[in-house]
């Protein structure tokens, strides 16, 4: 039992690159494939992150879930290794390699040993260039995805995040799941996951991250042998997509004791202006765990939730601000005005000094605790790439922070923060609404 | 291979990571308080963690939830600090701070710059003995923890079979109670059950502290001295014995039926021994049991029998953790595809644990488990957060540091009957919960 819940951290789509105590190299392989490096030669292995910009949402709406299942299979076999062979190779390297599938991206992420680095990485490439997708592999997975799927029906949250997804973004790929649905995942052919792949992995979306025991210019020799067969362009990707969530509140049916609610309405790019101060503003109003304003005020003094937060999401074709908590049938209404309140007096008057101050000091404190260990650097150096951020970005951002005031958040917040804009989507069987 | 419906059951670590010896540097102060200090240099950052050997099984008849909702009060205030002022203070400072509760265990952590350590300790060696409750805070935090429980709990279906298996796995041990409280009792506790149950248990000699990170073991040491070593024990405070378990005659099975299952599938866990000091040699080979059973979704046996060779299962798993104060458990699941029954399931669940313990084991397939458990020291070392909850999960679980650091080279050392005969003691359904959780219709 945790005291906070971490919820839905996976949403803080915002990079949150370290200080410049880590020495990042921009290498490029001699076959041209571009990587950020950080050497770290105390640990003998080396955590490895490769995505692929475009993900699930290249897929056409009759494939949902092609991407998803095709990322599930890429570890079910090559070559002449069926899926068990190739589990069993990985485990006598003692490499760790997983592969997932998101909205906007595909990633590979991979540990392996300095002692074998070459054999990790010959498997590595069966499986990321030329995977099996064997029928019988296709089927089980296939049968796992379903079974997920069965689950997710009978899940509140999941439910309500259907409900505001399909509300927000009609029309767009973000409208469905990208896990796809009973049907449509059914249909899908071998075919299909092949075209997936084809389309979704390919050396012109592509970005690396590694951090270490490798140089760079074994690095760039790795690259090359793992990647350079993949091919060179991937598919279309989808258009740009505004909120179309309208004010209100929605309710999902679903017979269980504590309603889960989502929330949210347009957001702001990373490009804007106004990015800054709409970040640091988010910290005081709901992103600040037990420092935010909706924490104090819907947990610590009501005792309404466990846990309550909201995010400024950047997605590569949608922005938003999102948020999310859970509470009692018989209490969420109260928690909903108690939300609606503080967007309200957050759009009309704005942060005091002391909590600007505060929310400062905690943005720019935190920010060398990121760098947590190899995979989480890697991970880091992809975000911060896909984002479009340069290397010496980590020198600037603290100061971006610092450069926040109470005037530009108050002009921010009443910009941004739209109380009737507010789209709430519930699942359970609410009371009072 | 997507497996993500068996997370709520894989709440154990399935191959506890085996640790690095050299890095850790241990003490104790003179009041009893334990010191351990794990260096990472890699990044001027720091863990601090206090743990308490107190947690749910030691909880008063009747007061269930008592050590999770004191987890909670914890955070609302001192004679010294405002309620919410040390998580605020750990914010101000760049730092994130949380706490966890566990049948064995309680403990308070923060993560912060190094040169932030001295704080940190002034303000946890603080509430260490100065606690401060009001009636107005315990009740809007009782209703967060109510929150908590509907959201954990009674939402989720897969929690709630997860509750009536663990109450049918131990008749008489506390194991059975669940930590954040039947809610009943929960509902029903106040400022002074808290109270009694810090004054007790809240104390150095009943305390390990656990610093990890860009420090060195003499700075912590005359740190610690300065916070903690003025803090008074508790005199008198007794051995941690519990209500242990009569022997199990007969087998115990339990349906759940729940329209909010997406999924049915059997589970079945078997009262098993935990590492004890100095006797590790039977947890090592159940460690290993689990892991060739059910350690890997693809290469283990029962995937290798029940998901490729028969296409029974869609997804089974086995998993064992040792590190329990008293008796633990050794589970095993089972997902049938569509279309087959969960008594066809359990069937062929229990045929293919006689088929192992009968066939012997594959010596490649142990080999490679072993290979992965020696580079699984060498990934740990990339996360001392992770390195100093096993340090404190396992000294708060009646283990020492020696026990640590001779758990690596016991799980290299198991033999193939050592496992074979672990799994002919262990997996006997007298001495078992078998569970189904089953998918009802609505009848809304």
């Amino acid at each position: 039992m945790t005291r906070i819940l971490s919820i839905l951290t996976s949403l803080l789509l915002l990079a949150q690159p370290l200080r410049a105590e880590i020495e990042i190299q921009e290498v490029t392989s001699p076959g041209g494939i571009k990587a950020w490096l950080v050497e770290e030669h105390s640990i003998p292995f080396t955590a490895l992150e490769i995505s692929f910009k475009g993900g699930a949402s290249l897929e056409a709406p009759q494939q949902r879930g092609a991407t998803n299942l095709m990322m599930a299979l890429l570890e079910e076999g090559t070559g002449d290794m069926d899926a068990r062979a190739f589990a069993a190779a990985r485990e006598v390297l003692a490499a760790e390699m997983s592969f997932s599938a998101g909205d906007d991206s595909v990633s590979v992420s991979t540990r392996f040993l300095s002692e074998n680095r070459d054999e990790a990485m010959v498997l590595l490439r069966g499986a990321i260039v030329s995977p099996s997708f064997d029928q019988a592999a296709i089927d089980r997975v296939r049968g796992q995805v379903l079974s997920n799927l069965r689950s997710d029906a009978q899940d509140p949250g999941k439910l309500a995040s259907a409900r505001f997804d399909a509300l927000a973004f009609p029309g767009h790929p973000y409208a469905t799941s990208r896990d796809g649905t009973e049907e449509t995942v059914s249909a899908l052919t071998r075919d299909d996951i092949v075209a997936a792949k084809d389309g979704a992995m390919t050396l012109d979306r592509v970005y690396v991250g590694a951090v270490g025991d490798i140089s760079a210019e074994d690095l760039g020799l790795l690259l090359d042998a793992l990647l350079s067969d993949l091919p060179a362009t991937g598919a279309i990707m989808p258009d740009h997509v505004d909120f179309a969530g309208q004010g209100g509140i929605d309710v999902v049916d679903f017979d269980t004791p504590q309603s889960v609610a989502i929330f949210g309405h347009a957001g702001i790019t990373r490009e804007d202006v106004d990015f800054f101060p709409a970040f640091v503003m988010n910290r005081i109003l709901g992103a600040g765990g037990f420092a935010s304003r909706l924490t104090e005020e819907v947990r610590e003094k009501r005792g309404l939730t466990y846990g309550i937060g909201t995010y400024l999401v950047l997605r590569e074709h949608a922005e938003f601000v999102f948020g999310q908590f859970a509470s009692s049938n018989d209490r969420i209404a109260e928690a909903i005005e108690v939300v609606r309140a503080e967007w309200i007096r957050m759009a009309s008057d704005g942060v005091t000094d002391e909590e600007l101050q505060d929310a400062v000091t905690y943005l720019t404190g935190a920010y060398p605790l990121r760098f947590d260990g190899n995979g989480t650097i890697a991970n880091i150096l992809v975000g911060m790439q896909m984002q479009g951020l340069s290397v010496d970005y980590i020198a600037t951002r603290n100061d971006k922070i610092r450069a926040v005031t109470r005037e530009d958040i108050a002009r921010v917040a009443a910009d941004l923060l739209d109380p009737d804009g507010l789209l709430f989507v519930i699942a359970g069987q609410p009371e009072g609404l | 291979m997507l497996h993500r419906i068996m997370k709520t059951l894989a709440a154990v670590v399935l191959l506890p990571l085996p640790v690095i010896a050299e890095t850790a540097t241990s003490f104790t102060l003179d009041n009893g308080m334990d010191v351990v200090v794990i260096e990472d240099h890699r990044a001027p950052v720091v863990v601090q963690m206090v743990w308490y050997r107190v947690g749910a099984a030691d909880e008063p008849a009747g007061k269930s939830g008592i050590a999770h909702f004191l987890e909670h009060l914890l955070f609302r205030g001192t004679e010294n600090l405002a309620p919410g002022e040390f998580s605020e203070t750990v914010a101000a400072n760049g730092g994130s701070d949380n706490a966890f509760t566990s049948w064995d265990y309680t403990a308070y952590h923060q993560r912060i710059a190094t040169d932030r350590l001295d704080l940190m300790m002034q303000m946890e060696a603080d509430r260490m003995r100065n606690l401060k409750i009001t009636e107005a805070d315990m009740l809007v935090e009782r209703d967060v923890v109510l929150e908590e429980r509907n959201q954990r709990t009674d939402s989720d279906p897969s929690a709630l079979f997860g509750e009536q298996r663990n109450a049918a796995q131990y008749l008489n041990h506390p194991y059975g109670i669940p930590v954040i409280g039947w809610r009943h009792e929960v509902g029903a506790l106040g400022a002074q059950d808290a109270l009694d149950f810090y004054q007790k248990y809240y104390a150095p000699n009943n305390a390990i502290l656990i610093v990890a990170g860009d420090v060195n073991p003499d700075e912590v040491l005359a740190m610690a001295q300065k916070h903690y070593g003025p803090l008074a024990p508790t005199e008198g405070l007794s051995a941690r014995v519990r209500p242990q378990e009569p022997p199990q005659l007969s087998e115990r099975r339990l349906t759940l039926e729940d329209p909010r299952i997406g999924q049915s599938y059997v589970l079945r866990s078997y009262l098993a021994p935990e590492r004890d000091a100095g006797d590790q040699k039977a947890a090592a080979a159940l460690t290993m049991l689990a892991e060739l059973l059910g350690g890997s979704p693809t290469t283990s046996y029962m995937a290798k029998r029940l998901q490729f060779d028969e296409q029974i299962a869609v997804y089974t798993s086995a998993w064992y953790n040792g590190m329990s104060y008293d008796d633990t458990t050794f589970g095993m699941v089972v997902v049938p595809v569509p279309g087959v029954s969960l008594d066809d399931a359990e069937v062929a669940m229990d045929r293919v644990l006689a088929e192992f313990i009968a066939n012997g084991i594959d010596a490649e397939h142990f080999a490679r488990i072993k290979m992965q458990s020696r580079a699984a020291q060498i990934y740990a070392d990339d996360d001392v957060a992770a390195l100093a909850r096993r340090y404190g999960q396992a000294l708060t679980t009646g283990l020492t540091l020696d026990d640590v650091e001779a758990w690596p080279e016991l799980l290299q050392a198991v033999t193939a009957e050592e496992v074979i005969e672990a799994a002919q003691q262990v997996l006997d359904r007298n001495r078992a919960v078998t569970g189904r959780l089953i998918k009802s219709e609505a009848t809304q």
